[in-house]
């Protein structure tokens, strides 16, 4: 290999690692770039609009919404991916520890794009709760990621349950100023459906979080 | 880290450290022009760490296909274009391979075409190629893909925009704080100095981080070039000592 292609390689890889020669065991993140728009190709063969497979406890509910930009325009070429616990307050991950039961049925991803008019619709079951950081419990919730053409790097949210007495303590939604923190509870829209839009600039800003 | 409100159920998660410095691009960047309208006004609100955000989706071999790693062979012919092998490594910033973490890419075809129904360039569709790929990292972090190398293609975000030749890349890592989605280059593209999403990455050498190397070593006599393309996620700060912790509480 000739001396001008290693060193190109070796610019790829980052070959010693972080910044001196003292710090060989840290790396610099990869940076973030925008789906585009034909995001469709690579990720909707996982869309997973319904989580609620076969034995799922709790009762099945839909959430549905739109994502629209600081016009007002709905944003057709976005993706939604939501994690949750499933009703017992358990991540079907090997981090939560905690002595509850997991589901086969229920692995708490979903995947969905938005259609031409910018809505989504997923049907999940509402979480238990899930401790914070400081011990106390979190209300329930689900954990949002948004990718979309005109986005360099995703963004982060959470749905909220409406009538859910947790909420008032909740200390993610404490950390919100108190006249956003509805952009982050659905709203009921009839039988076990609930609604939950997204405003990604301007009047009504949905919360975006960083972690 | 957080308050000793009740040292009974202390939760002392380890988190993930942030970015260094320069190497994300920010949501706003104009000339990147649909960034003006998508972006967030507001300032984002830090999350403390909790098991939702160091938890996150995990996926196995159930839902990946033998022949999902090479995109030339995902139709009755072969596509047009240049074969080429990409592969690299998944670390994390402390330098230790992610394994069995699921890999998505999707790309243009050889003449900067996608088949989507918004892409109306007038490149020739190749009915062979789809440009969508996946696969599992193995126990050392490797991926592979066979494919294509995809074309530059013109886009509207300004007079004589083009893209330059890249390749979607979408990864999870074990954590919805490890969550990526990036664009692999190629070396040598003249186009990469006048992308706004290129760009828009701060850092310098960041952005050349994107731009994957030719290797020798993985092309193939007589078939393929091979481009190593690494990918770093984010990684986890040392795990506190849950036991002292809990007996310091109690």
């Amino acid at each position: 290999m000739s001396a001008a292609g290693t060193a190109q390689r070796e610019s790829s890889m980052q070959a010693a690692g972080g910044e001196g020669p003292g710090d060989r065991t840290k790396l610099e993140t990869t940076s973030s770039q925008t789906v585009g728009p034909y995001l469709h190709i690579g990720l909707t063969w996982l869309v997973t609009d319904d989580l609620v497979g076969p034995g799922t406890s709790g009762e099945p509910v839909v959430i549905e919404g739109r994502i629209t930009d600081a016009d007002g325009k709905p944003v057709d070429d976005a993706l939604i991916e939501i994690w949750q616990a499933n009703a017992h307050g358990r991540y079907d991950h090997p981090d939560d520890t905690r002595d509850l039961p997991l589901e086969p049925g229920f692995k708490g991803f979903g995947r969905v794009p938005t259609d031409a008019s910018g809505a989504f619709r997923l049907r999940t079951v509402k979480p238990g709760p899930v401790p914070a950081a400081d011990g106390s419990m979190q209300a329930p919730h689900v954990n949002v990621t948004i990718f979309m053409r005109g986005m360099l790097k995703h963004l982060a949210t959470r749905i909220y349950f409406p009538g859910e007495p947790a909420n008032a303590a909740d200390p993610v939604l404490r950390s919100v100023p108190a006249g956003r923190r509805d952009t982050l509870i659905a709203k009921p829209i009839g039988n076990r459906a609930l609604q939950w839009n997204v405003v990604l600039q301007g009047a009504g800003e949905t919360v975006f979080f960083e972690y | 880290m957080s308050a000793h409100s009740n040292p009974q159920r202390k939760t002392i998660l380890a988190g993930y450290r942030p970015a260094d410095s320069g190497t994300q691009p920010d949501y706003l960047y104009p000339p990147y022009s649909s960034t003006v309208k998508r972006s967030p006004s507001q300032p984002l609100v830090r999350l403390p760490w909790s098991l939702s955000e160091v938890t996150g989706p995990l996926f196995g071999f159930d839902r990946i296909m033998a022949n999902d790693f090479d995109l030339t062979k995902q139709h009755a012919g072969d596509p047009i274009g240049e074969r080429i092998v990409v592969s690299g490594r998944v670390l994390d910033a402390n330098a230790r391979p992610v394994a069995n973490t699921l890999v998505e890419i999707w790309q243009a075809n050889a003449a900067g075409r996608y088949p989507h129904p918004r892409d109306n360039h007038n490149a020739p569709a190749d009915p062979n190629f789809t440009g969508c790929g996946r696969t599992l990292t193995d126990a050392d972090g490797r991926y592979r893909f066979v494919t294509i190398k995809p074309g530059e293609y013109p886009w509207r975000n300004h007079y004589n925009a083009w893209r330059p030749a890249h390749i979607h890349f979408s990864l999870f890592g074990p954590a919805l704080a490890t969550r990526l989605v990036t664009q692999m280059y190629f070396p040598g593209d003249p186009l990469l100095e006048y992308d706004p999403m290129y760009t828009s990455i701060p850092d310098e050498r960041a952005r050349r981080r994107l731009v994957s190397a030719f290797d020798w070593e993985t092309t193939i006599p007589e078939q393929a070039l091979g481009y190593r393309f690494d990918i770093v996620l984010r990684g986890r700060d040392a795990t506190p000592m849950e036991d002292d912790l809990a007996k310091e509480g109690t």
